[in-house]
């Protein structure tokens, strides 16, 4: 019985010993696309002040938010990264839980690529060819059918003689949204698909419905399962970020899309049409409660890190064009 | 009437033959399916070693760094809170002037090299090794001195076969060019491949540096949270397993807790992790990523595994020691405590270290509550903020998982060092369980 009381009394004293002084250290969560990036900031920033390195943790963009809208207080996160914007349902349940004071910080763009395996065919696509080979149905002649393609080559003569195979992210992954958005449901629209399937099943959106025949094939985990799916399947294609094929472009060709070839200048110049704002959201209600919060933003959106020359960039981030406007607002926040 | 069976001894007839058959078929099967077993063990093992031993091993650079005052100090008053305002951005030309200088003293002239190239050999972990060596030793400024820096991933890569120089070809981060000059540095001794104790004790890097990437926070965490553990679990699980065995009377209540104890043994891992979110972080208001929520989540998880084999080894005791205990006039309290318990104890202790072991391999809960995580900082044991283990840190299975999700290939190989450590701990804590049974458990 001792024994029973001394560890509950331990157990008692570290639960009660927690929660005492605030936190020193800055809480990040959020978009597994944004990783990467806020994993080098938060390196450098460790490194370059005298700040602890903050946490980052990942798990998507909308675990993140949906951590960083619990409320306010020690308990909850400072940042949320995010590969997409903030929805207004989230804002709502931000501010019934007191989280009304919410700094948006757009710190550049990322790419989106269609890659496959280096010793196969070169790919040159266009959205509608993604639309053709990927939608569960298609209008021919004016009527919807059930997807009857099976080959590259019978979607469009100039692609090669190759079989359908493509490994699409999930669909709780924020890079899906773009991808239905920017290729399948552009597709449509040029090929006057849209209208018919919006007559037909009253909304635009069921374009974006993918093949369920095994050709579309959603992959949940990460990218590095999708190039390990492609490595065993040499016809895949696959969706990545820029940033990941950039990384391993031993082993991936990527595919020009309209006819554009993915680089961190086509996509800030918008040739490259398939990309993505990227954010962080600041609460500013922890902004000098938590220590190196606000410099954490700050330095985040820095020249010298987000900058064209800096390390993001290097990494595949493309830079925004207005990054001042952005340093600005940080720097206004939270005073 | 039965007519008697005809035959010899000596001669099998057709029914003992098939039944020496079935023995013979069903060795067989059992050999089958040892040597499975053991094939599976041994292309994982290899696959392992093969893929993890080269992140025990490192490429570095021996520089000699001139560190101009102009750059590094442009005060000139030595003022270390001006200069902690010269980031590590500024440290890195200075660095890649050093391997430059290095190149053209050695006289080593490599076609199509550019500035870049010779830039990008050396790792970004580099100019924050150089700022921390400057800031601890201000008077270094304006001097020249010599630092031995790690290369970058894909140089290393190139001598740990992961690159080649066709490979280098068709890769944006690393030049053919770049491959010669690692050559040609290697063959004056200037860059070495040597052991790399960094990886054990250096903390987390971002997928910049995988080269500079360490378990250090995670062999922390884990610790933190065995130790909590064995806090909790060893005397909580002991007391309830001889309160259950020894003095509670056997009835509906009892039955109706043993078989939830055996029930819970079996309940997925992942539940505790959605208990803990639900009870240690939202409810109890502890941190997210912290080993001591950790620590009672797989405290949860362990007790049954405790309790079960506590209680196998209490009952492995003849009930003629407690007998002759009692008959002599103990207690029953002093029966068990100074009779059993000492019995049971090698098979007590076996169970709680294979409870451990289980709990240190763990990763399905901590996912929950957030110890996936990219962490830096050393977590002190106890700080005033966060109380005891209360600091953010990943543990060893988590970090296998982290580090598999990264774009760079050389993390994958980091992956594979971090299974090693782990084999290795958890080879170490189940051949103590195996020598403490050996030596002290009795048989009757």
């Amino acid at each position: 019985m001792k024994t029973a009381m001394l560890t509950s009394a331990i157990a008692i004293a570290a639960l009660s010993a927690t929660a005492a002084v605030a936190r020193d250290q800055v809480q990040v969560a959020g978009s597994s696309t944004v990783l990467p990036y806020a994993t080098i900031v938060a390196e450098a920033f460790g490194e370059n002040t005298d700040f602890p390195t903050p946490v980052v943790e990942s798990g998507g963009s909308s675990a993140g938010l949906k951590k960083f809208c619990e409320g306010v207080g020690e308990g909850t996160i400072d940042v949320a990264n995010a590969s997409r914007p903030m929805k207004d349902s989230e804002v709502e349940v931000c501010k019934t839980n007191g989280v009304t004071d919410i700094l948006e910080v757009r710190f550049g763009y990322d790419g989106i690529v269609f890659a496959s395996d280096i010793a196969g065919n070169a790919f040159a696509f266009t959205p509608e060819d993604w639309y053709k080979a990927m939608a569960a149905e298609i209008v021919v002649d004016g009527k919807i059918v059930a997807n009857p393609y099976t080959m590259w080559n019978e979607v469009n003569p100039a692609l090669p003689e190759q079989e359908i195979m493509a490994f699409v992210p999930g669909t709780k992954h924020g890079t899906r949204e773009v991808f239905e958005e920017k290729v399948v449901i552009a597709g449509c629209k040029t090929t006057g698909a849209a209208d018919i399937v919006k007559a037909e099943r009253g909304d635009e959106k069921a374009c974006s419905a993918l093949r369920t025949d095994g050709r579309a094939v959603d992959i949940d985990g990460d990218y590095t399962e999708t190039l390990a799916r492609i490595e065993s399947n040499k016809n895949g294609i696959g969706v990545f970020g820029l940033s990941f094929f950039e990384n391993n472009t031993d082993k991936l060709q990527v595919a020009t899309m309209g006819g554009v070839i993915p680089s961190t200048e086509t996509v800030a110049s918008g040739d490259y049409p398939v990309s993505r704002p990227l954010y962080f959201y600041v609460k500013s209600q922890h902004i000098g409660v938590i220590p190196g919060l606000k410099e954490y933003a700050e330095f985040f959106v820095s020249d010298e890190l987000a900058g064209p020359d800096g390390p993001l960039a290097a990494y595949g981030l493309v830079s925004d064009p207005a990054l001042a406007d952005t340093q600005a607002a940080v720097a206004a926040a939270g005073n | 009437m039965n007519t008697p069976r005809k035959g010899s001894l000596l001669v099998q007839d057709a029914r003992t033959k098939r039944r020496n058959a079935a023995e013979a078929r069903f060795k067989a099967y059992g050999l089958t399916a040892i040597a499975v077993g053991v094939l599976a063990l041994i292309v994982l093992v290899t696959s392992i070693l093969g893929n993890g031993l080269s992140a025990f091993r490192q490429t570095e650079i021996m520089l000699t760094v001139e560190l101009p005052e102009s750059k590094l100090d442009k005060s000139g008053t030595r003022d270390l809170d001006v200069m902690k305002k010269v980031t590590t951005l500024t440290y890195g030309p200075i660095l890649a002037k050093g391997l430059k200088d290095v190149i053209a003293a050695n006289g080593i002239e490599i076609e199509g090299l550019t500035a870049k190239d010779v830039d990008a050999m050396i790792s970004k972990e580099a100019s924050a090794q150089l700022r921390d060596r400057v800031l601890a030793d201000p008077s270094l400024v304006g001097q020249t001195v010599e630092i031995t820096v790690l290369a970058s991933g894909r140089i290393d890569g190139y001598y740990k076969g992961r690159v080649s120089l066709a490979s280098a070809e068709l890769d944006s981060n690393v030049t053919p060019a770049q491959l010669r000059l690692a050559d040609a540095l290697k063959d004056k001794g200037i860059l070495v491949t040597k052991l790399n104790p960094a990886f054990i004790t250096a903390p987390d890097a971002s997928d910049q540096r995988p080269e500079a990437a360490g378990l250090g926070v995670a062999i922390l965490g884990s610790a933190y949270m065995m130790i909590v553990v064995l806090v909790l679990a060893l005397p909580i699980g002991v007391a309830a397993s001889i309160y259950l065995e020894e003095f509670a009377p056997k009835n509906r209540w009892t039955d109706l807790i043993e078989v939830n104890i055996s029930n819970l043994a079996a309940v997925p891992s992942i539940v505790f992790g959605i208990l803990g979110l639900a009870i240690f972080i939202n409810f109890g208001g502890l941190r997210a990523s912290a080993p001591i929520v950790g620590g009672l989540v797989l405290t949860l998880m362990t007790l049954p595994t405790i309790i079960i084999s506590t209680r196998a080894a209490l009952k492995s005791v003849p009930p003629s020691i407690r007998d002759a205990a009692l008959g002599v006039g103990a207690s029953k309290m002093q029966a068990v405590f100074h009779h059993v318990l000492p019995l049971a104890a090698p098979g007590i202790l076996t169970g709680a270290i294979i409870g451990l072991a289980q709990a240190l391999g763990e990763t399905a809960p901590l996912l929950l509550i957030g110890m996936v995580a990219f962490v830096r900082e050393y977590p002190a044991a106890y700080s005033a903020a966060d109380g005891l283990f209360g600091e953010p840190s990943t543990a060893l299975p988590v970090q296998v998982f982290n580090w598999t999700q990264r774009a760079d290939p050389a993390f994958f190989e980091r992956a594979s060092g971090a299974i090693i450590v782990l084999l290795v701990f958890l080879l170490i804590m189940n051949a103590v369980a195996i020598i403490l049974r050996r030596r002290f458990e009795r048989r009757w």
